[in-house]
């Protein structure tokens, strides 16, 4: 009797085992068609960014010749033009980025109480212009600005900045509201109690509270202006020649390999940035509005 | 007598945000006011309704507004199945791969568009050398949408996945679902709002995009042999030139109109359904 207990009783347990694995292996194949996705549209397309930014195409009697050359980045580093794009890009991407926090700060503090923002529905007007489609937009901010008599013939620079940040601003506010959401208020008081005075209360601890909110909505304005392409050419009228300009226009003069050092020079600065702030810890889909829903 | 500084300070609060909120509308509303005069801006408005008339008649601007939508829509559907799929079978997966697929995840989300056009560009005319002529279409379009917005669908349904508890799909199995059952019955319900989520991110981004779109289409789709023409290709040809024309006041008025519907539905359904919620909880307890 227990012998044949025995043996009716071990298949069970290893055919549970087999068939888990199976329907493990079952779902991790479900990544594969997100690898290929990946691999062919993200990594290959940046690995020949590279290859571009470092090699060159000469035509050797008749036939095109590709090799290894430094020519695309001597031509960025020897040229003062380039190199005052990339200064008027990093001086708009500060200024930008600078407006848009003085202004969204105080906007986040006030929508993250609860008294005064009860339903999200203010939040959700702040959100609302993103939906709007930004080519109008900026179209519209060009012509009003037109009207005043701002416009990008006679004043470029205040033209694009109130561009840029009409654009940011919802996505600075954003970042900032979500780690507003969870200041601990009782922390604040208790500074208070203990005798700060408000400055040093803000300074001290409301600042350091939301540093992730700040740094992420940094990220989401500073990168963005920098390679911008359409607010700064319309409302300067291409006045103002920012680094996505510039990329753009190598591309389209058929620069390829001026253009590509330029691209990687531009995903270098990111990953400096990346790699300056990946220890503050930040809420992942804050970023370009994936808090909203 | 006590609460009079808070006071002070509540209708402080409330000026700055009505102020900056009428400040970021202002551009829209002008242009919605205008749309029913076809006088320049700042010229004194005489009430007619030809913008709405010429927009209806436009054939440009509605082959525009469809190649908009159908885009949109076929980007934000691919997008929401790669994406998702590729969520649960990255959460599977084995730890390298995870961080490997997670990190290369990352990179279009904080890639400026300008190098993702580029990028893919370059690699369609590398393809092209290689295996003779990829020539830009709506396919080559679509690619580079969906490099926009995979990314955002992972990102959103991921955190779903990880607070579902682990215990139900096997549950589901041992209680003789096959798998292709206890993903859809179990898991897929709970990971919804994720779905939905990036689903209505990756629609967002789709119809707000310029340069990827400017880069990688090709002729297709309503503009039949000639380049397609999203609204954002089709207004910055315009702009670049001359002011917003009047006629693209009247779409901006729709535009608007449809925004506010759709973003009011859908509050009105977030409220009904927090409150069903809470009186569920109520019976419960």
């Amino acid at each position: 009797m227990s012998s044949t207990s025995e043996a009716a009783l071990p298949p069970t347990p290893a055919k549970e085992k087999k068939t888990k694995r199976f329907f493990g292996l079952k779902r991790r194949y479900l990544a594969i068609p997100y690898a290929l996705f990946l691999v062919l549209f993200v990594v290959i397309p940046l690995l020949l960014i590279v290859g571009y930014a470092f090699s060159e195409t000469n035509v050797v009697n008749g036939v095109k010749v590709t090799s290894f050359s430094f020519a695309a980045a001597a031509s960025f580093f020897t040229s003062a033009s380039k190199w005052s794009v990339l200064f008027v890009s990093l001086f708009t991407g500060v200024q930008t980025t600078i407006i848009c926090l003085l202004l969204a700060y105080p906007a986040a503090y006030f929508l993250a109480e609860k008294k005064f923002n009860a339903n999200k529905i203010l939040v959700i007007l702040f959100i609302m212009p993103m939906w709007i489609n930004f080519v109008i937009r900026t179209g519209a901010t060009r012509d009003l600005l037109n009207w005043m008599g701002l416009s990008g013939s006679t004043h470029p620079w205040g033209a694009t900045l109130i561009g840029m940040v009409y654009n940011y601003l919802p996505f600075t506010i954003l970042p900032l509201y979500t780690t507003m959401l969870k200041l601990d208020h009782s922390q604040v008081e208790a500074a208070a109690d203990l005798g700060a005075n408000p400055w040093h209360v803000f300074w001290r601890n409301v600042i350091p509270q939301t540093l992730p909110g700040i740094v992420s909505a940094c990220e989401m304005v500073f990168m963005p202006v920098m390679s911008s392409y359409v607010i700064s050419d319309t409302l300067s009228e291409s006045k103002i020649t920012l680094f996505g300009n510039y990329i753009y226009l190598d591309f389209s003069n058929s620069l390829w390999n001026e253009g590509s050092f330029m691209a990687l020079l531009m995903l270098v600065i990111i990953g400096i940035t990346m790699l300056l702030t990946r220890n503050i810890e930040k809420d992942p889909t804050g970023s370009r509005g994936g808090g909203l829903w | 007598m006590v609460n009079k500084a808070s006071l002070w300070k509540r209708i402080l609060a409330q000026c700055y945000i009505w102020i900056l909120l009428l400040l970021m509308y202002l551009p829209v509303l002008v242009l919605i006011i205008y749309s029913f005069s076809t006088a320049s801006l700042g010229q004194p408005i005489e009430f007619t309704w030809e913008n709405y008339a010429n927009l209806f008649k436009s054939r440009e601007i509605q082959i525009a507004v469809g190649n908009t939508l159908i885009l949109a829509l076929v980007t934000a559907v691919l997008a929401t199945i790669i994406g998702t799929l590729g969520a649960i079978g990255v959460y599977e997966s084995r730890p390298w791969i995870k961080k490997t697929l997670e990190f290369t995840t990352q990179v279009p989300v904080v890639n400026p568009e300008i190098v993702i056009a580029l990028s893919l560009i370059v690699m369609f005319v590398f393809l092209g050398g290689i295996f003779g002529g990829v020539k830009l279409s709506f396919w080559t379009l679509l690619a580079g949408h969906l490099v926009l917005t995979v990314p955002f669908v992972y990102l959103s349904v991921k955190p779903k996945l990880m607070q579902l508890d682990p215990a139900l799909y096997e549950a589901a199995l041992d209680l003789g679902c096959t798998p292709r059952q206890a993903l859809w019955k179990v898991t897929f319900p709970e990971i919804l709002p994720g779905i939905l989520s990036g689903f209505l991110m990756a629609v967002t981004l789709s119809l707000d995009d310029f340069i990827v779109t400017a880069f990688t289409r090709g002729p297709g789709l309503l503009s039949g042999t000639s380049s397609i023409q999203t609204i954002s290709t089709y207004v910055e040809g315009i702009i670049k030139r001359h002011p917003l024309p009047t006629d693209l006041r009247a779409l901006t008025t729709f535009i608007f109109l449809a925004v506010v519907i759709l973003v009011g539905s859908f509050m009105a359904y977030q409220n009904i359904k927090a409150r069903n919620g809470k009186r569920r909880k109520g019976r419960k307890y």
